[in-house]
């Protein structure tokens, strides 16, 4: 009972702050600026060919009132919950009828792919790496990693993944450059082979960035852990070295990685969106950036809502699933 | 400050290469003012698609610039971008650390809890909603800005944690018992505290402003006229030079954005071995005079802990 109260229900509230916060954002930011979208989006569509200015007056005032944008600013906000409740995104204006939510579900499944493998692959990667390289500090490998890692780290998603197209896409011809697989989907090896060399390129160029951040951390904090006596006293009483990194040590420095790992999920989420983009990899990046390009601003929007909440959402579980790893949170 | 530097730059290696590095940089951006060209008409002023060679050392890019000179505008306007969002971002994330953390009670509850909040929001899709709609009327200024308004929750929630440790230090109990008022223990005992950390800190906000400028310059969403690191990129993206094997149009503004987010980075990983007490323990020892054969840290902290 008291773990409810003092550790899942404000972890709770915090998620209706963040979503809450995001939405509003949101909703502020198109109505803040100087430049009227509906305005921008008419422009778009009657700028190669002419047009009754009658007609044309009907469409803006039709598109203002389907945005609600004739009424109130708090009548507006009002509108715009009660949209979102019932999961109403609107339109898009690329592919006029489609309705945006349909549009990020046939994309989403690509990203939540490409996402769960990056971040499982990377976290695991980077805390054990980490681990050793921290434990191991004076031998020479461990040295050059850290060195590599050091020059990996502060470079940005998109800068990593066009220096992987420059040399295993365009130079060693090794993958490929566009879309997620070949043939239908079915659960046969042939497909899911294409899945992965397709798959392949987008991935390693998330993982190396994330690995990168994770290890960085894993090592600090192994660094202080290996300086408690426990650690001093297993060594002297000759535990296994494997045994001490393993066992103590990474399950140690594990926990704060764990909570880490929640605030972290929004970087891991656009360095994806990047990547989608730069290797053409048909997720919701993709969809984004045709976005941008047609002006298609409802799916703009209706991304931007989603990565707020499914981020809020992902960081939450992990939250609540913390005290099934530390026991002094679940007997507090 | 200025011994801080010389240590710095006697004991560890990592500040003394980022420095190199970053001065190389400089070097950039004095260059810039030397151009032939003008910064805004660049376009247009060499024979297009050259490779680099012994008079366009870095080649030519398709809509006929010199590489070479663009990268120095380039720079320069990357840095401004970063500099305007770092003085912005930073700007309220100090001041809201320290009214948080000095003041406390209800006010510092509501703002870490939406502190909190703003921390799990993914920044990206929101500054693309923002570019998206702006587009077209982002100048490099405004880029800055932007940035720097989206910039501010992390570092806030690393000052405020700073000075709350610090306000348990015993000198602070000290200062307040021997009658010092807050200002002063706030200016002369703190800041010294502070000052280093927020080094560190407007490094990491170097780092972010320049990702996030070649991302947006490179979906399009900054102002494409003026040269930048990402639009440098973008232009290169969009005539195609990957495969049609003008690859030099690319490697420069990748190479100079690897080196100026790397002297940075360097930089303060120099600093946070500086601000580690561990660490400068080490560095005390072996000022002392004991025999110490090479300048990297941790080689010697082994003899701590081993048996």
């Amino acid at each position: 009972m008291n773990l409810l109260r003092t550790y899942i229900l404000p972890r709770i509230f915090q998620w209706f702050l963040v979503v809450f916060i995001g939405i509003t954002v949101t909703f502020l930011i198109p109505r803040l600026s100087p430049i009227n979208p509906v305005d921008e989006i008419l422009a778009r569509m009657t700028a190669f060919q002419t047009m009754d200015p009658e007609a044309f007056k009907t469409m803006r005032e039709t598109t203002l009132a389907l945005y609600g944008l004739d009424k109130t600013l708090l009548e507006q906000y009002v509108l715009y919950w009660q949209r979102l409740m019932v999961g109403d995104l609107g339109p898009s204006f690329g592919n006029f009828p489609r309705p945006v939510t349909e549009i990020i579900a046939t994309a989403l499944p690509w990203t939540i792919g490409l996402l769960l493998t990056t971040t499982i692959i990377s976290w695991t990667a980077g805390v054990l790496l980490g681990s050793l390289a921290g434990y191991f500090h004076n031998r020479r490998w461990a040295q050059v990693f850290e060195r590599v890692v050091v020059v990996i780290y502060p470079v940005p998603y998109l800068i990593i993944a066009f220096v992987l197209i420059l040399i295993f896409v365009a130079e060693l011809k090794w993958f490929p450059l566009m879309g997620g697989s070949r043939g239908d989907a079915a659960l046969t090896w042939e497909y899911i082979s294409t899945l992965i060399y397709f798959g392949f390129m987008p991935a390693l160029s998330v993982v190396i960035g994330a690995t990168a951040f994770r290890f960085i951390m894993a090592k600090s904090l192994t660094t202080t852990e290996i300086a408690s006596d426990y650690v001093q006293y297993a060594e002297l009483a000759a535990v296994p070295k494997r045994k001490i990194i393993l066992f103590y040590v990474a399950r140690n420095t594990m926990l704060p990685q764990v909570t880490d790992l929640a605030l972290s999920l929004g970087l891991i989420f656009e360095g994806a969106l990047i990547t989608e983009v730069l290797f053409t990899y048909p997720g919701i990046g993709f969809v984004l950036y045709n976005a941008i390009y047609n002006g298609d601003y409802n799916v703009i929007m209706g991304i931007t809502l989603l990565s707020i909440i499914g981020v809020a959402t992902a960081a939450l579980l992990i939250d609540l699933l913390y005290p099934l790893f530390d026991p002094r949170v679940r007997l507090r | 400050m200025l011994a801080t530097i010389r240590d710095l730059f006697k004991y560890s290696p990592s500040f003394r290469f980022g420095s190199l590095i970053l001065l190389l940089v400089a070097v950039m951006v004095v260059l810039s003012s030397f151009s032939p060209y003008d910064p805004g008409k660049l376009r247009r002023k060499v024979k297009r698609n050259q490779p680099p060679s012994t008079e366009f050392v870095f080649g030519t890019t398709s809509q006929g610039e010199d590489v070479f000179w663009t990268m120095t505008f380039a720079v320069r306007n990357t840095l401004t971008i970063s500099i305007i969002a770092v003085v912005i971002g930073r700007g309220i994330g100090v001041t809201l650390g320290m009214i948080s953390g000095y003041f406390g009670g209800t006010f510092d509850r509501v703002t870490q809890s939406v502190i909190e909040s703003i921390i799990v929001i993914p920044r990206l899709p929101l500054l693309i909603l923002i570019g998206a709609i702006l587009r077209g009327s982002l100048t490099i200024y405004s880029l800055g800005i932007l940035i720097g308004l989206l910039d501010w929750a992390f570092p806030s929630k690393r000052y405020r944690a700073q000075i709350l440790s610090l306000r348990e230090r015993d000198f602070t109990h000290t200062a307040v018992f021997s009658g010092m008022s807050t200002i002063k223990i706030v200016i002369r005992e703190h800041l010294p505290f502070i000052i280093p950390f927020m080094l560190a800190d407007v490094i990491s906000g170097f780092l972010f402003s320049i990702g996030i400028e070649v991302t947006l310059s490179y979906l399009g969403l900054a102002n494409l006229d003026s040269p930048t690191i990402g639009t440098m990129i973008y232009w290169g993206n969009y005539y195609q030079s990957i495969w049609v094997g003008r690859t030099w149009v690319l490697i420069a503004p990748i190479v100079a954005a690897i080196l100026m987010v790397l002297g940075f980075y360097l930089m303060s990983v120099g600093l946070g071995e500086y601000l580690d007490p561990r660490k400068r323990l080490v560095r005390l020892t072996a000022q002392v005079g004991e025999e110490s054969q090479d300048d990297d840290p941790r080689n010697d902290k082994d003899d701590a802990w081993a048996p």
